[in-house]
């Protein structure tokens, strides 16, 4: 089943990635390979089959809801490419 | 001293008759000759190195010493360490700093370890021969024109070049234990939920887990009680007690029964490889074992449904990789979306990319049915095939690898063949199982691994068979040629 070149220009903007249009054929193609050879699961009957999300055989554990962070903001924006006065800076996003 | 086992080391260290700073700067200078080669690493810590060795030598002449205080070690560049990059292989991280360390890096560090060192991976995990790295490849130390496996390939070239007594690498989808039988070395994927997944960068979360790598399965055994145990900053971690490995090992394997499923011998086995694995298998029955063969009739669904779950996972997890908040941002961004968008495109290299896009498309509204929920059916059908396989026998057995190490630049330009190297692990990174690779011997001089996959949480089940085979044969005491 071949994606077309629109398909991928769709994925590749929910991910948030850019591909050239010289690129595109390439993903195109590579990208149709591997759903192709993913598509054998439809030889499988999983009529009635429960998904299987994770191994264990566990749902999310809780803890009391008391305060355990401590504010260690200064540590992580120390890494962070920009930073002022506490906030994250990024180009204007309102008009 | 390179030659020496941890379990060895830590006699030493213990006795006297070595220091670990002695010992770190062997290891430390070995790096220095013999990485170039390799490229195996892609930080050398050697001063923090040198002071956590001196540190543990005050705590061995103090007599507060354990197992692994002294022990020189090299973390995956994929756990988070305070203070050093951890650049998960990648571009994107190539600046990162971490403000903290991972949960198993906390433990070898409370443990007494010390840390040689960032080992090189492939991007974010996702490759099966150490190719895809920011930080260019890692070669195999047995043929410097081979690949070392992955993802966790630096991890095992510098195990089985001895630069490091263990390393700890992540396995997804066989990342620990492909490398470690095409480098020669013991490695071992704990039950989903053993090891503590907090500071360990995240590709597939539900499938992710932390292991040792070393020359034997006494080794693996020593580090993953350091590793082991739950964690309450892992939602995943399983509330279980830790059992003590190392006394565990000395079981012996008379009436064990091992499955070997047929579809583990399907075609495009190597028949060195097979070979290999019947000549092991027959060692291993001459030690009590019975080997029966079973069915796992899903298996061939494996890595299809694995190539719809962990990339789906992936494109979740990577979506925290925006260019806000650390990590690598795009130049003179124009407005919020191009920040975004170069930012992830020129941080990612293309098979995360490439994962990436299959994982949004198979989560995307509908697709998400046909293929990620399919996937997840699969994995239950998967998972029931062990279940039954293990109401008859102990553990499942195979090659871990269907070939030995491919040349370096074989595979890069067909993905499909690439994913295929991991046709006989990633069952278990599925169903959650633990399993281990050890090294049963040679095809064309060059490593094969055997493999064998336990019911949940028999690690001590599978590093006893492993540790018993290693006590009559040598294929784990092998140095590569050039690195003795």
């Amino acid at each position: 089943m071949a994606l077309s070149p629109e398909d991928v220009r769709k994925i590749a903007e929910l991910a948030r990635l850019s591909v050239d249009e010289a690129e595109i054929p390439g993903y195109v193609r590579s990208l149709s390979d591997i759903l192709d050879f993913v598509r054998q699961m439809n030889d499988a009957d999983t009529s009635g089959v429960i998904p299987m999300a994770h191994p264990l055989p566990m749902s999310q554990p809780l803890r009391p809801d008391v305060v355990t962070e401590t504010d260690q903001r200064d540590a992580f924006q120390a890494i962070s490419p920009r930073v002022d006065r506490g906030h994250f800076l990024v180009p204007r996003v309102i008009e | 001293m390179h030659e020496l086992s941890i379990a060895q080391i830590g006699e030493r260290l213990r006795s006297g008759e070595i220091s670990s700073e002695r010992l770190t700067r062997h290891f430390l200078d070995r790096i220095e000759a013999f990485d170039a080669r390799l490229n195996s690493l892609i930080t050398v810590t050697a001063d923090s190195a040198l002071e956590q060795a001196r540190r543990a030598d005050e705590r061995l002449s103090a007599g507060d010493a354990g197992p692994l205080t002294g022990v020189p070690i090299i973390h995956k560049d994929i756990f988070c360490t305070r203070g050093v990059r951890t650049s998960c292989g990648s571009r994107m991280l190539d600046n990162f700093i971490s403000p903290y360390d991972a949960t198993v890096v906390e433990r070898f560090d409370r443990a007494g370890a010390v840390c040689l060192g960032k080992a090189n991976m492939d991007e974010f995990a996702m490759g099966s021969s150490n190719e895809t790295s920011y930080y260019g490849p890692v070669r195999n130390p047995w043929d410097v024109e081979r690949v070392p496996g992955g993802s966790s390939g630096g991890s095992a070239a510098s195990v089985a070049a001895r630069l490091a007594a263990g390393a700890t690498g992540t396995d997804t989808g066989g990342s620990i234990r492909q490398p470690a039988a095409l480098c020669g070395i013991t490695g071992l994927k704990p039950t989903y939920g053993r090891v503590s997944r907090w500071g360990m960068i995240a590709f597939a979360s539900s499938l992710d887990q932390g292991g040792p790598l070393a020359r034997s399965a006494e080794d693996c055994a020593l580090m993953l009680c350091a590793m082991a145990g739950h964690d309450a900053s892992d939602s995943t971690s399983a509330q279980r007690e830790v059992p003590d490995y190392p006394a565990e090992l000395g079981r012996s394997l008379a009436g064990l029964k091992i499955g070997l499923p047929r579809e583990y011998f399907a075609e495009g086995i190597d028949p060195g490889v097979v070979e290999t694995i019947f000549a092991a298998l027959e060692v291993i029955k001459g030690l009590g074992a019975e080997v029966v063969d079973i069915s796992l009739p899903n298996a061939p669904l494996a890595v299809p449904a694995y190539y719809v779950v962990a990339p789906a996972e992936c494109s979740s997890n990577l979506a925290r990789f925006d260019g806000v908040r650390y990590g690598y941002r795009c130049e003179n961004p124009r407005d919020l979306h191009d920040l975004y968008v170069r930012s992830r495109s020129e941080g990612f290299g293309d098979e995360v990319k490439r994962r990436i896009m299959i994982g949004t498309y198979a989560l995307s509204s509908g697709y998400y049915d046909a293929y990620y929920l399919k996937a997840q059916q699969i994995r239950r059908l998967i998972s029931d095939d062990f279940e039954k396989a293990f109401e008859t026998v102990d553990v499942v057995a195979g090659p871990t690898s269907p070939t030995t190490a491919f040349r370096l630049g074989e595979r890069v330009d067909d993905p499909i063949t690439m994913y295929l190297s991991d046709v006989n692990t990633i069952a278990a990174n599925l169903a959650g199982l633990p399993a281990v690779s050890m090294p049963a011997g040679f095809s064309e001089r060059l490593p094969v691994g055997m493999q064998m996959i336990g019911n949940y949480f028999a690690e001590a089940k599978l590093l006893g068979v492993a540790h018993q085979y290693q006590q009559h044969t040598d294929w784990h005491l092998g140095v590569p040629p050039g690195f003795e």
